[in-house]
This record gives C-alpha cells, structure tokens and sequence, in this order.
C-alpha cells in the first residue's frame, strides 16, 4: 500500500512540474512599453509577446548568437519563443530600443 | 533685409495671381527665416504675402515632405495615401516648382514591398526629383533594411547615406534608424561620422548646407527615444559652417531651434499626428476629430533667399 501511495505521489509531482513548466508567460506591449518588463519562468515555458499598440514593435534578442526574433509585428499580431535552455535573456524592440525586457529561465 | 522697393527680388513670375495661388497653398502658412541673423517668423496674410517689408527673392526653392507611413489603416488616419495625394497636389500648385523634394524617412510604415510600391507610385506624382532617408518603419523588413536599400541605396555608402550639390547648396542624408541597441538611443556610428567628416573636408565654409536624416539629431525627448545619441558629433563638425539647416521627421510636428548658425526643423507628416513631447502615456499614433486631421500634416518649402545666407523654410497644413 505505502508503495502504491509513494508511486501515486511521485506520478501526481512529476505531473505537477510538467504542468508548470508547460504554462505559457505573457508579455504585453502598450504604450511603448513591454509588461511585465522582467519575466521569470522555468525552461521549455513558451513565451507570448502581443502587441496592443496602434504603433509596430518588434522583439529582438540583442546578444550576438541572436537566439530569438520576431518579423515587424502590427496591433495584435503576436509572437511566440520557447525558451528551452537556462539562462538570463534580454530583449528590446528594434525600432524602439528604448524599450527593454529582461526574461530569467530557470531549470 | 531687402529693399521693398527692389522688384527685381520677387519670386520669377511673381504678381497678385501667383500670390492667390499661393495663398491656396499657405492655408497656415508660416515662413520662418533669419532677419538680421535672428530667426523670425512670419505669418503670410490672406494674400499669401509676407509681411510689408519682408520679400523673399528666391533662387531656389526645394520641398521636404516626411512620415507618409503608407500601409498605415488605424484610426488615427485610415487612408494615408488619400493625405499624402493631397500634400503632393499641395506642391504641385506652388507659385514656383520645386528643384528637388527631400523625404525625410517612415516612407512606409512596415517596410512592406506592397507599401513601397504604392509610395513610390504616388510620389512619382511629385514634380521633381526626390531625395529619400529611411525611417525606422523602412528597415523592419527581414533583411533589417535591404528592401529599402535595393529600392534607395543607389549611390549610397554604407547603410544609405550620401551627399549632393544643387543650386550651390552641399545637401547630406544621414542615416541614423539602423544598429539600434538596447536601451539607447539612435546612432549615427564611427563609419558614418567618419564619413561626415571627409565629406566636409571639401566643403568651404561659406557654402550653405542642409543636413536631412529621419530622427532628429538633437535631443527633444529621450525618453520617446526623439533623439540621437551621437548626434553632437556630426554637429560639432557642422559648426565652423556659415548657413546649416538640419531638417528632420520622426515626431510628426514642427519643432524648431537656432544654435549660432544651425537652425533645426522638423516637418509635419502626411499620415498622423503623434502627441507633443510628454503630453501623453508614449509617443506613436494620436487620434484627433477627424475634421481637425489635416490641421496637424503637412509639408515644408525651403527656399534659398538672395543675400541671406539661411534658408527661409515655410512650413504648410494640408488644412
């Protein structure tokens, strides 16, 4: 019986952390703004970035391997990036580079 | 300034029917000059005149039009090609053609090939030669800017810059919308100031010059990013100059200033409005009554005034 239980439990954990590194983070762009402009998530968690402003943004991964980057999105286009590996990511539009956000992937 | 008695100093053809034309075309119509080395500005009368004493004779007359944003279908103006025809039927009713037309970037406002090719379409409606620099909304392309060079970059050096002379006046577009980084402002970059700099080096100084790029070169707003970051440099080169104009787009409304003998200036757009710096949440499309739209775009005349070294720039609603 206790084996049974333990083996029920260690399924419902591993259930559990699948589910949580599945959620997708969110980021919204309104008034030249990323929000929220930090972001922590576990990796394999997708990340969406949807434009509200009247204004196109892009979002552009400023490191030199250029891991990540989005086409020229208009009002509610959106764009999507699995963050697969750990690590610390900054991102800013490249037409606005006032505008910066920082994502933190964790294990 | 000039003898008000000196006809021979009237715009060529000038008479009461070329001022009624003008006057069509003032709607609010300011000129905006150096009078004894200060800066003044005029509003034209119901006639399209200066004020009495005040002639400009020009030699040479260009236009700067900016920010068509053609693709653009929000509501803060959901036909910009219908605004941008009517700025160039604007033009094309001016008492004196221009020699050449300056657009001062956001051509398109995605960087679409669609887009390009319905700007390039209309603006060919333009009686002169146009002069272009990117905006930011012309290098968002997946090639981060090849679709507006294969389109402009004809003898252009490095990202779309280049220089030209006409009518006596040392024209240089600068390019200051690529390379942006993280949390800093435009750039013009090494090669391009470095560039300035060579190019300068076979300028007299009693040559005038305009100077034209898409984001103003001075500092209106960092915060909205209305600003270049290393734009002090390109102006400490300009400084030994007698006459530089610095003519920009970007923010949508006219913005002056003088320092010693550069005067900056940027133009109205022919597609939206953007808010005045500060007086809203962010910087980008501002709504107004739809009856008020083209009370806020407009283009730029420039003229070249014997006898001034600077030049007069008219700036003109669409309203």
């Amino acid at each position: 019986m206790k084996k049974i239980t333990s083996v029920f439990l260690v399924l419902i954990g591993s259930l559990y952390a699948s589910f949580a590194s599945a959620e997708g983070g969110s980021i919204e762009i309104n008034h030249h703004h990323f929000a929220p402009d930090t972001l922590t998530i576990k990796k394999g968690t997708t990340v969406t970035w949807v434009n509200h402003d009247q204004d196109p943004h892009t979002v552009f991964d400023g490191a030199p391997e250029k891991k990540f980057h989005s086409s020229a999105l208009d009002t509610n286009d959106r764009y999507s990036f699995t963050f697969s590996e750990p690590g610390t990511y900054h991102f800013f539009c490249t037409m606005h580079p006032d505008m910066v956000g920082t994502i933190v992937v964790r294990e | 300034m000039h003898s008000d008695a000196d006809d021979k100093l009237l715009p060529v053809g000038s008479g009461r029917r070329n001022f009624l034309k003008c006057s069509a075309w003032a709607g609010a119509g300011v000129v905006w000059m150096m009078v004894g080395g200060v800066p003044k500005a005029f509003a034209l009368d119901e006639y399209g005149n200066l004020p009495k004493g005040i002639i400009l004779s020009s030699t040479f007359n260009f236009v700067q039009i900016s920010d068509s944003h053609i693709g653009f279908n929000k509501e803060a103006n959901p036909e910009p090609i219908k605004t941008l025809q009517e700025a160039i039927d604007k033009v094309n009713h001016l008492p004196k053609a221009p020699s050449l037309i300056l657009h001062t970037g956001d051509i398109t406002h995605l960087s679409k090939p669609a887009e390009f090719d319905a700007a390039q379409n209309i603006l060919s409606g333009l009686p002169a030669v146009i002069h272009y620099v990117p905006g930011e909304h012309d290098v968002i392309d997946e090639g981060a800017g090849k679709a507006y060079l294969e389109r402009f970059g004809k003898g252009t050096k490095g990202n779309g810059w280049y220089s030209f002379d006409d009518h006596g006046v040392h024209f240089i577009a600068l390019v200051n919308v690529m390379n942006f980084e993280a949390g800093h402002l435009a750039t013009l970059g090494e090669k391009q100031l470095k560039w300035l700099k060579d190019d300068l080096s076979a300028v007299k100084h009693s040559k005038p010059i305009v100077v034209f790029a898409h984001i103003p070169l001075w500092t209106i707003h960092e915060h909205w990013g209305w600003g270049t970051e290393d734009g002090v440099q390109a102006l400490a080169l300009l400084r030994h100059y007698g006459s530089v104009t610095i003519l920009n787009g970007h923010i949508h409304q006219v913005i002056q200033k003088v320092e010693g003998n550069i005067t900056f200036q940027t133009a109205r757009g022919t597609a939206y409005p953007q808010p005045q710096p500060g007086k809203a949440a962010g910087p980008g499309p501002l709504k107004v009554r739809a009856e008020e739209l083209r009370s806020f775009l407009g283009v730029t005349d420039v003229k070249s005034v014997k006898g001034e070294h600077s030049l007069a720039l008219i700036n003109s609603t669409l309203a």
